[in-house]
C-alpha cells in the first residue's frame, strides 16, 4: 500500500477505472463443489464474458480401467459421482452384462432398482441442502443431510461402507439382502416424506430463497437438447427425458411413477424437479419392496463369471483354479463395442466399453452427465451477475469426480 | 424405430454410407471422414429423424490398425422420436475431421476432451485448447503408446535422501502398473505384464482363434519332428 501522505486528498478527484475486471474464482472456492476455475471478466458485477475450467480433480478414470480386469473398475466407477455411487455400480454392471447377454435374476434387480433409488434419494437432498446452504440458509441444509445420514445407515448395515460401496458384481451384487432390508427401508420412508413437506415448509415460500432462485440461470429446451444436457437439469427446462421411463432397464417398466418437468429451466425449477423426483423414487421403493420375492439366488448361476463360493476355493481344487482365473485373468468377454445407458442422479450416466476379447477392457469412456451439464452453465451465466454464480452453479449440482474423472 | 434411421440415411447417402451394424442392439453406421459433418448436420435438420439430442462424442485409439489409426464415435438420440444412433468415422493420426460444435454446442467441449486425450484436432473448432490437463502438458494420455505410470508434475517431485521407506511408497512402485507393454507389443515384441510376475514373454496375448490354431498346429509338428 502506498503510504498515507501521498493518496489525493481530495477524494472527487480519484479515478475509477471503467476497463472490465478479471476475476478468477476457484479452483478452491467454497462455492465451487470440488474444484472448478472459473475466469470471469466482469463489468461492474455484470459477467461479460466466462470461462469454465475443469480438470483439476481429473485422474485418468479411463486409463485407469485398461489396466485392470472388468471387475476391478467398481472401486473406480464408485468415486465418479461419489454422492450416488451405488447408481454408477449400477451402471457399469449392466454395460459389461450387456457385453456378456446376461441378465440377472429377478430378485437381484429388484434389489439393483431399490438401493440405486435409496442413492438418488440421498444425492437430490444432498444437492437441493448445499444449493439452500450456499444461499445463507445452513437449517435446511442440516436438516436435509440428516436423510442422507439416514439412507447411508441403511447402506452400510447392506453394503458394509457408506460412501464407496464397491457393492456391485458382473452378474449380480456382492451379497444377498440383509434380512432386516425390507423393514429398514419402510421404517424411511415416512421419515423422507416428513422432510420433503418440511423443506418446502422451511424454503419454498422464503421470499429470498425465492428471489436468487426464480428467474436466475435460465436454459432454454433447446439450449440444452444442443448441449447434450440430461437429468433434472434437462426436465427442468421441459424436456420430459428420463431414461428410467424413455429406454427401461432392469425392472422400471413394472412401476408406475412420473416424471417431472419443469417450464422455466432456471434454479428455482431445478430445485423443485429434484424434489419431487425424491418422491417418485420414494414411490419406486414402495412398489419395488412389494414386488420383490424375498428369496432366490441373487447372482448368476455362471461359474465363467461368478467367483465360486469362498468355502470351496479352500477345499476344492476347481473352485480354488475358477478363483485364480477370474482374479488373475479376469472373466472373458466376447469382442465388441457396446454403450448401455441409466438414469444417473445427475442425468444418463453411459459406459461406452471396447472388449479385444481379452480379460482387460480394451477402452472404456464414461459419458458422465455432469461433464455436458457444466458446459451448458457458461450460457446460463453469461448476461448475468456475479452474485447468481452461487445458485446456478449449486443447482447445476456438478460433481467433480464425475466431470473430471 | 433406430433402424428407419439407418434405413433412411441409406437411401439419402447411399455407397457414403460404409458399413452398418447392429451388434448388441446398437445401431451404428461408418462414414468417411469428407462426408462426417455432412451427414450429422443433415440427421439433425431432416424432418423425419431430427437427431436433435447431443449424447457424446468420443474416440478410440488402435495404433496397430494400418488404414486409420483412430475410431471418433459419435452419439446422438432424438428427442421426437426417441430414436438413438451411432456414427463413426476413421480418423488418421494427423487427419482432422471437420468440427460438429456448429451444430451441436456440447460437441465443442467433447472435441476439446479428444485433443487433449487423442491428439485429434477438429477443423473449424473455435476453441482448441486442451480442457482437463494443462497447457504444459506433453503427450497425449488416452493414447495406446503412453505409459500409464508416466509421470508430468508442474512441480517437481522433493528429493529426500534416505526416506527409510520400502516401495510402493516411493515414486518407483516396485511392480508394473499395467498389464500390458504397449511399447514393446507396438515395436513387434509379444511382451506381456502380468501384475504378479512382471514383465515376461508372451503372457496372456490375445490371440485370434486362427492364430491361436496356427500356433497349436506348429507347436504339434515341432513336437512330431523332434521325436522322429
Amino acid at each position: 500500500m502506498e503510504p498515507a501522505d501521498e493518496l489525493p486528498n481530495d477524494e472527487a478527484s480519484l479515478e475509477i477505472s471503467a476497463d472490465p475486471m478479471r476475476l478468477n474464482m476457484g479452483p478452491s472456492h467454497p462455492a465451487m463443489h470440488g474444484t472448478v476455475r472459473m475466469v470471469i471478466d466482469l463489468d461492474g458485477e455484470n459477467l461479460i464474458n466466462l470461462d469454465v475450467q475443469p480438470g483439476y480433480l481429473h485422474r485418468g478414470f479411463e486409463k485407469s480401467c485398461e489396466r485392470g480386469t472388468w471387475a476391478q473398475v467398481f472401486p473406480y466407477a464408485d468415486r465418479l459421482n461419489y454422492v450416488s455411487p451405488m447408481l454408477n455400480n449400477v451402471g457399469w454392471s449392466l454395460t459389461v452384462e450387456k457385453l456378456l447377454g446376461i441378465e440377472v435374476p429377478e430378485r437381484c434387480q429388484y434389489y439393483r432398482v431399490i438401493l440405486g433409488e435409496l442413492a438418488r434419494v440421498s444425492d437430490h437432498f444432498t444437492s437441493n441442502g448445499a444449493s439452500a446452504m450456499e444461499l445463507g440458509a445452513f437449517t435446511p441444509f442440516l436438516w436435509l443431510l440428516k436423510v442422507r445420514d439416514w439412507v447411508w445407515d441403511i447402506l452400510e448395515r447392506e453394503t458394509g461402507a457408506r460412501m464407496t460401496h464397491s457393492f456391485g458384481r458382473i452378474g449380480g451384487m456382492a451379497a444377498p439382502p440383509t434380512e432386516t432390508f425390507k423393514d429398514d427401508v419402510l421404517r424411511l420412508i415416512p421419515e423422507v416424506h416428513k422432510v420433503v413437506k418440511e423443506t418446502e415448509i422451511m424454503l419454498v415460500r422464503n421470499r429470498i430463497f425465492l428471489d436468487r432462485m426464480q428467474g436466475v440461470g435460465v436454459l432454454t429446451k433447446e439450449q440444452a437438447l444442443s448441449y447434450g444436457v440430461t437429468g433434472p437439469m434437462a426436465r427442468s427446462t421441459g424436456l420430459p427425458y428420463d431414461v428410467r421411463k424413455d429406454h427401461p432397464y432392469l425392472v422400471y417398466d413394472r412401476f408406475d411413477f412420473d416424471v417431472p418437468v419443469g417450464e422455466d429451466g432456471d434454479n428455482w425449477d431445478r430445485f423443485m424437479v429434484r424434489l419431487e423426483e425424491i418422491r417418485q423414487s420414494v414411490r419406486i421403493i414402495e412398489q419395488a419392496i412389494e414386488q420383490m420375492p424375498d428369496d432366490g439366488p441373487i447372482n448368476v448361476d455362471d461359474p465363467r463369471i461368478m467367483l465360486p463360493e469362498k468355502d470351496d476355493v479352500y477345499t476344492t481344487i476347481e473352485a480354488t483354479i475358477a478363483h485364480f482365473k477370474l482374479v488373475m485373468e479376469g472373466l472373458r468377454t466376447p469382442k465388441g463395442e457396446v454403450y448401455s445407458f441409466t438414469e444417473g442422479a445427475n442425468g444418463e450416466l453411459g459406459f461406452h466399453i471396447v472388449s479385444d476379447g481379452s480379460g482387460t477392457p480394451y477402452r472404456v469412456r464414461v459419458r458422465p452427465p455432469c461433464w455436458y451439464n457444466l458446459a451448458a452453465s457458461r450460457e446460463m451465466l453469461l448476461g448475468g451477475m456475479i452474485a447468481d454464480i452461487i445458485p446456478t452453479f449449486g443447482s447445476v449440482n456438478m460433481i467433480g469426480g464425475e466431470c473430471d474423472r | 424405430m433406430t433402424q428407419a434411421v439407418v434405413d433412411r440415411l441409406k437411401a439419402q447417402f447411399e455407397e457414403r454410407v460404409r458399413e452398418t451394424s447392429d451388434a448388441f442392439g446398437d445401431h451404428e453406421l461408418v462414414v468417411a471422414v469428407k462426408d462426417w459433418v455432412e451427414v450429422a448436420q443433415f440427421m439433425k435438420d431432416d424432418g423425419d429423424l431430427q437427431m436433435d439430442h447431443f449424447i457424446d462424442l468420443t474416440a478410440i485409439d488402435y495404433p496397430e490398425r494400418e488404414s486409420a489409426r483412430f475410431d471418433v464415435v459419435l452419439m446422438l438420440r432424438s428427442s421426437v422420436t426417441g430414436a438413438r444412433i451411432r456414427m463413426r468415422t476413421y480418423v488418421q493420426d494427423g487427419e482432422e475431421p471437420g468440427t460438429l460444435s456448429e451444430i451441436w454446442s456440447g460437441a465443442n467441449w467433447a472435441e476439446r476432451e479428444i485433443w487433449d486425450m487423442f491428439g485429434i484436432k477438429f477443423d473449424g473448432h473455435p476453441d482448441m485448447r486442451r480442457i482437463l490437463l494443462y497447457e504444459e502438458f506433453v503427450g497425449h494420455p488416452l493414447r495406446k503408446d503412453y505409459p500409464i505410470d508416466k509421470a508430468q508434475p508442474l512441480v517437481p517431485y522433493r528429493e529426500v535422501d534416505d526416506t527409510q521407506k520400502l516401495p510402493p511408497f516411493g515414486i518407483e512402485e516396485g511392480q508394473p502398473f499395467a498389464r500390458i507393454d504397449w511399447e514393446s507389443r507396438l515395436a513387434g515384441g509379444d511382451n506381456q505384464v502380468s501384475p504378479a510376475i512382471g514383465v515376461q514373454q508372451g503372457q496372456r496375448r490375445a490371440l485370434s482363434d486362427s492364430e491361436a490354431a496356427q500356433q497349436i498346429q506348429a507347436r504339434i509338428a515341432e513336437r512330431m519332428a523332434k521325436d522322429e
